[in-house]
Formats: structure tokens, sequence, C-alpha cells
């Protein structure tokens, strides 16, 4: 049996994953998930020692880590660095096979991937510059308006006469917010705008690549169910979520981990001498 | 953090160009101190220095002054002053960085710039250049004369767009004759419109050598250090000499298929100047790939030679007219710029195209968006498209654009690794 671990470093959380192989295939076996916070090394290791303890398994019993995310050159144990888009696109493709686009919604960045049949990236863009249409905009809302940002999803669903949000400004959605309620609007139709906001802003990011079916979602937003739903009425179809959607880009690194330990992948071209000084 | 990768040209045409450029800088402090020669403004795109040389006048290109400060990374503090002033945030960042050396009297060098004899606004292409020469002119009291260069509206200038250019060029000599009191010299323009279709021709097979794989140079970042000599001496013997020596060198280089790097991996078309402020940190972001280009269009700037294009001596007024308008890439339209590019990609053989997206560029970087996808969608060519700016700064986040470019050589690795696989053609 064969053990690599993915850790994806992100901006406001570290997510790592372990993952199995054996005859059968192969299986995730545990997975964690700790704030960043400001000691982004320290956040990797406790990550990670946390997936090995669940998992049962100790870390010297891990043969490749590959980090992801961009706090990927921080991790002090890694043996390889890949980026979260290579990362997304190979986890979406192994937990949801027939993805052929991925929409990840992160803490300061969104992107859209076109994904090959293999788990490739065909083409990808990310938001530049600017959080718009990030998960920075939901917690920004969040805060504004006193509620935790787990609850701001549900709440939305249950909006009646949804406000229209002009901007997408991370900033200025503030006022906007504070107007609406300065207005005597519910909070649950200002939520359901503020997620319309954000859906049709990712998805006018999403159209620069081909969206094709099916579309998987991942990334720590897919957990609001709000979200989810702006995002569907918006590109007219039903996304894949993964139960995993947040530990996707974890996934995808500890399968290009596995991956690296394979002889026969080597052989059919893959340098891990290349793979090992690509991020060093 | 990310090796570095240390990789530049450093070859004996390095330090030529260096020492060609600074006695440029020295001849120029001259003439602010009184004792040099006359002194004329200009931009870079689809410049006319031949006509200079019929006065024995110094070019001063602004955008080498903006791009030598952000390089040496001096230059937030002139376009802070420029903000200081009342310029917006996204105006040109060459412009404010000009205009705050201009207020603050500084030049890249730490010598002095003269007052320019003549500010000649060949507006080619870009309008900002009306304002900013305006602007100059104001702060500086030199005369300004605008060349109206008409943009390229098809594939060939009208005969009626070149009468009208070559009348202005005429006018321009006129007042270049009040100004500098010196009688233009016609054999001397002649001459330097001779010089200037050797240097092309030579220029233009130092471009053709990086269709050879391994490339012996890149040609985005190493041809910029070679475009400075391009624009300043173009139109003189010293010109000629240093770009046959250029050739030589980097022909030597190519027959002994000494590649930019130890392994060429990865072949490539710059599209958009590149963020000089960050030019180093930038260049090894494609250096740990092995990624080298073969073609570049920012070099095409100030002029596009590469296909044919000559200056002619038999025709001189005529031919430096049709250079302003058709054969630089600021003028030309953006379907041109496509057809360049993927002339490049193609007949350069390259893998990928780059677009870097100037923030306070709207004029030569819309539109950018829309390449992507002709590329990338229509042709099938892996395209990158990557944002800052050319001189500002505080445009450039360098995780955002390292991991663009890493996810960009991934997605080309794994596509690669897959059709290894799978025995198809990804």
């Amino acid at each position: 049996m064969k053990t690599a671990a993915g850790v994806d470093v992100g901006s406001t959380q570290t997510k790592a994953v372990l993952i199995t192989e054996n005859g059968e295939g192969r299986v995730v076996v545990s997975r964690a998930l700790v704030d960043t916070g400001a000691n982004v090394r320290k956040a990797a290791e406790r990550a990670f020692d946390r997936c090995c303890q669940d998992a049962g398994i100790a870390a010297s019993e891990v043969g490749f880590v590959v980090g992801t995310g961009y706090g990927r050159y921080n991790i002090s144990f890694g043996h390889a660095q890949m980026t979260e888009i290579s990362c997304h696109a190979r986890g979406a493709q192994f937990l949801c096979p027939g993805t052929r686009t991925v929409i990840d919604m992160g803490g300061q960045d969104s992107k859209a991937i076109s994904v090959g049949e293999h788990g490739e990236v065909l083409d990808f863009v990310m938001n530049d510059k600017c959080a718009a249409g990030t998960g920075r905009f939901l917690a920004n809302a969040a805060e504004v308006m006193g509620i935790t940002l787990d609850d701001i999803g549900p709440l939305s669903l249950a909006a009646t006469r949804p406000v229209k949000i002009a901007t997408v400004c991370t900033v200025f959605v503030e006022s906007d917010i504070l107007s609406y309620l300065a207005q005597g609007k519910k909070a649950e139709d200002i939520l359901a705008g503020v997620h319309m906001a954000i859906a049709k802003r990712t998805m006018s990011l999403a159209r620069r690549v081909n969206i094709e079916p099916e579309i998987t979602m991942t990334g720590g937003v897919a957990r609001n169910q709000g979200m989810v739903r702006a995002l569907e009425e918006v590109v007219g179809r039903e996304l894949k979520i993964s139960p995993d959607a947040q530990y996707m880009g974890a996934v995808g690194a500890a399968l290009f981990a596995l991956e690296k330990l394979d002889e026969s992948f080597e052989s059919a071209g893959w340098r891990k001498e290349h793979a090992v000084s690509s991020g060093n | 953090m990310p090796q570095t990768v240390k990789s530049e040209y450093r070859g004996n045409i390095h330090q030529q160009q260096k020492d060609l450029m600074l006695e440029w800088y020295g001849r120029l402090a001259q003439a602010a101190e009184g004792g040099g020669p006359p002194s004329v403004s200009m931009m870079i795109s689809g410049n006319c220095v031949e006509l200079l040389e019929g006065f024995g006048a110094e070019p001063i290109y602004p955008e080498i002054n903006a791009l030598q400060l952000a390089i040496r990374h001096q230059s937030l503090e002139p376009i802070l002053l420029a903000e200081d002033m009342g310029y917006a945030a996204d105006n040109c960042a060459y412009v404010k960085a000009d205009i705050g050396c201009y207020l603050k009297g500084i030049t890249p060098t730490g010598s002095k710039l003269p007052t320019p004899t003549l500010i000649l606004c060949n507006f080619v292409g870009c309008n900002t250049y009306l304002k900013w020469f305006e602007h100059v002119a104001k702060l500086t009291g030199a005369p300004l004369y605008v060349i109206d260069v008409p943009f390229m509206r098809a594939d060939e200038p009208s005969q009626s767009d070149l009468k009208y250019v070559v009348a202005q060029l005429k006018e321009a000599v006129q007042k270049l004759e009040t100004l500098t009191g010196r009688k233009f010299d016609y054999e001397r323009f002649r001459d330097a419109v001779r010089c200037s279709a050797e240097v092309e021709e030579l220029w233009s097979q130092i471009k053709h050598l990086s269709r050879s794989t391994p490339a012996p140079f890149d040609a985005y970042f190493d041809a910029i250090t070679l475009m400075g000599p391009l624009y300043v001496y173009r139109g003189r013997q010293e010109g000629v000499e240093f770009f046959q020596a250029a050739l030589d060198e980097l022909r030597a280089k190519r027959d002994a298929k000494q590649g930019v790097y130890a392994q060429e991996k990865y072949r490539l078309v710059f599209e958009g100047p590149p963020p000089y402020p960050y030019f180093r940190t930038f260049r090894d972001m494609f250096a740990k790939w092995s990624a080298v280009a073969v073609a570049s269009t920012y070099s095409t700037v100030g002029g596009l030679w590469e296909f044919g294009f000559r200056h002619d001596p038999d025709h001189p007024f005529e031919s430096v007219a049709r250079h302003m308008i058709a054969e630089n890439v600021t003028n030309r339209n953006y379907l041109q710029r496509y057809a360049q590019i993927k002339r490049y990609v193609e007949e350069w053989n390259a893998d990928g195209v780059i677009i870097h997206f100037v923030k306070s560029c709207r004029l030569f970087s819309c539109g950018q968006g829309d390449m992507r996808d002709y590329f990338s969608k229509q042709l099938k060519v892996p395209t990158l498209y990557v944002e800052s700016d050319l001189e500002d700064p505080r445009y450039f986040a360098e995780a955002q654009t390292r991991n663009r470019i890493d996810a960009f050589f991934e997605a080309m690795e794994h596509s690669k690794l897959t059709a290894a696989r799978t025995g198809g053609v990804q």
C-alpha cells in the first residue's frame, strides 16, 4: 500500500488530505482543516499531523507530499509544489469523473478551469488584482450584517424579494448593505442579493473559458448552499458538489504525490527530479 | 521560496550597448550644459530618428528614461510626484514617471536632460502622447510640433496618407532649420536612411536566428537590451557596426547550438511590454521552466522589420513616412497584430503565447482579452494572460503572477504527459 499527502495552504484555511493506494484503487483516508493564521509553516504542519493521526499512519510512512495553495513554498516537509489550479482540476476529475469545468471559489481568489478527460488543465482564468467574486466578499457581507459565515447561505435561501446589489466591490458592498438595512430590507433578501451579485461576477469570469458540463464547484464556498443555488440559477444547470469540495486542492495535490511515487508514471515521462525542483 | 534561475545573455554586445547608451546620455548632458548638439524629444513608436541626423541632433526618448527608472526601482517617486500634481491612478505610468522626472529634474543616470530644441510629437497609435508632450512643452517651454500619423485602417497605407505624412515631415524640417539655425543636410539624411536600412537588415537577421532550436537568445528579455541602440543609433554607422557585432555573436551561438538554457523546454511568443519594475523577477518566472521567448511584439514597437520592410535611401522621406504609418506595431490595427503573432507562432515554432496586460496602458492593452480568446480558443494555442504594469510597481502581485505562470506550464507538462500515456496528441 502506498500513501501520499496533499497540503493546500490557502489564504484563510489550510487543508491536508491523505490518500492511499492498493490493488483496489485510491481512497481518501483522512482530511484535516485548520485556520492558516499568521504562521503558515505551522498551519501546514498541524493539518498534516492531524491527518496522520486520524488515519493512524506515521508521518514517515507517507511516501510523498505535494504542497499547493499560496503558501505552498512554506511547507517545510513538502517534496514538491504544484499550483492549486492543477490540483483542483485533478482532484475534481478524481472525485467527480465527468468534470469538464471547475469553478473554485476560495478566500481571496476565484477561478474557472476547463478540464480535459484525464484531469489536465485545458484553460483557466482567475480574478485579477481584485477580491470581487471571492469568499472575502461573502465574509465582509456576513461581518457587516453580524451573521456568521456559515449561516448566510441557508438564510439567503429564505429570501422572498431579493434586493439588487449593484457593486461587486468587496469594500463598497458594505455601504450597499448598510443602505438596504437602513431601508428596512430583510436580512435574507439582502443576502440573496449578495449571493446573486457574486454568482454573476463569477460566471462572467467563467465564461472566458468554455463552460462545459459537468460543472464541479470546489473550494470552501461550495459549502454555502445559497451560493450554489445562485450559481446554478445563473449558469442554468446543476453543479456537482463533492462532500470533499473544500479539500479538492489537497486531494489533487495528494493524487499528484501518489503519481510521483508510481514508477509506471515516471516511465511514462514524468521526471521526478523536475517534480522536486519545479517549486523549490 | 522558489529557486531563482539566473539566465541572461552577457556577451560582448551587452557591454557595448551599455557603453553606447551611456555615451548618448553623456551627449544629452552636454546639451543640457549648453555645449552639445540640438536635441529633439520624440516617441519611440515609429520614430523618425533619421530626420534628426540631417541636423546632427540627438533624440530624447522619454520611454527610455521611464523604463530605465523602473528597471532601477526608481519609478515610484516620480509617479507619485505626478499624481500629487493631479494625474489619475490609471493614467499612463510612463507619462507620470516622465513628468515626475521633469518636475524633479532627474534622469536614470543622474545626469541632466536638456530642454529639447523641439518636442516632435510623432503621434503614432498612442493618443496619450499628445497630452504628454503638451505637458512637457508647458513644463520646459520648448516648442511643440505634432506629426499627425493616420492610423492603419487597412492592410496598406493609402497614397494620400503617405503624402500627408511626407508633407508634415518636410514642415518639421523647416521648423528645425529655424530652431537650430542649421541648414538641413539632405545627404546626411539620406545616409542615415541608408544606415537604417542596413541596421534593419541586421536586426531582422538577428530576429530570425531565434527560429532555430534552441534559440540563441531570448527575443523578449534579451531583445530589450538591443532596442536602445536600435532607436538611438539606427541612422548612424555606429549602429551598423553594433548590430553587425551582435549578429556575429548571436549567429556563432546559434551555430554552436548554444541556447539560453542548458535544455530549452518551451518556446514562447510574448505580447506587450514587460513589467520593468520587476523585470528580473518576471524573467526568472519563465527561466524556472526553461522557457525562452522566440519572438515578441514589443520588440517591434519602434519598427517591424523581420517581415521585409527597409528604409529606402532612394526615397528617404517616403520610406520614413511609410515606416511611421505602417511598419511599427503600435500604429497597426489589431487584426494585423493577430496576424503578426500567428506568424511568429507558426514560423518560429512556438508552444504558446504570453500576453502581458499593462494596467496603465488601455490603448495598447485593450482588446487583449479577445486576443487571448482568438489564440486559445480558435487557434488552440496555449495562451496565458497576466496583468501588471510596465512602470508602476504597485500593480505587480508576485504571488498571483507566479501562480498563473506556474499553472500555465504545469498544464503544458500535464498535457504532454497525458499524450505520452494515452499515445495520443493533446
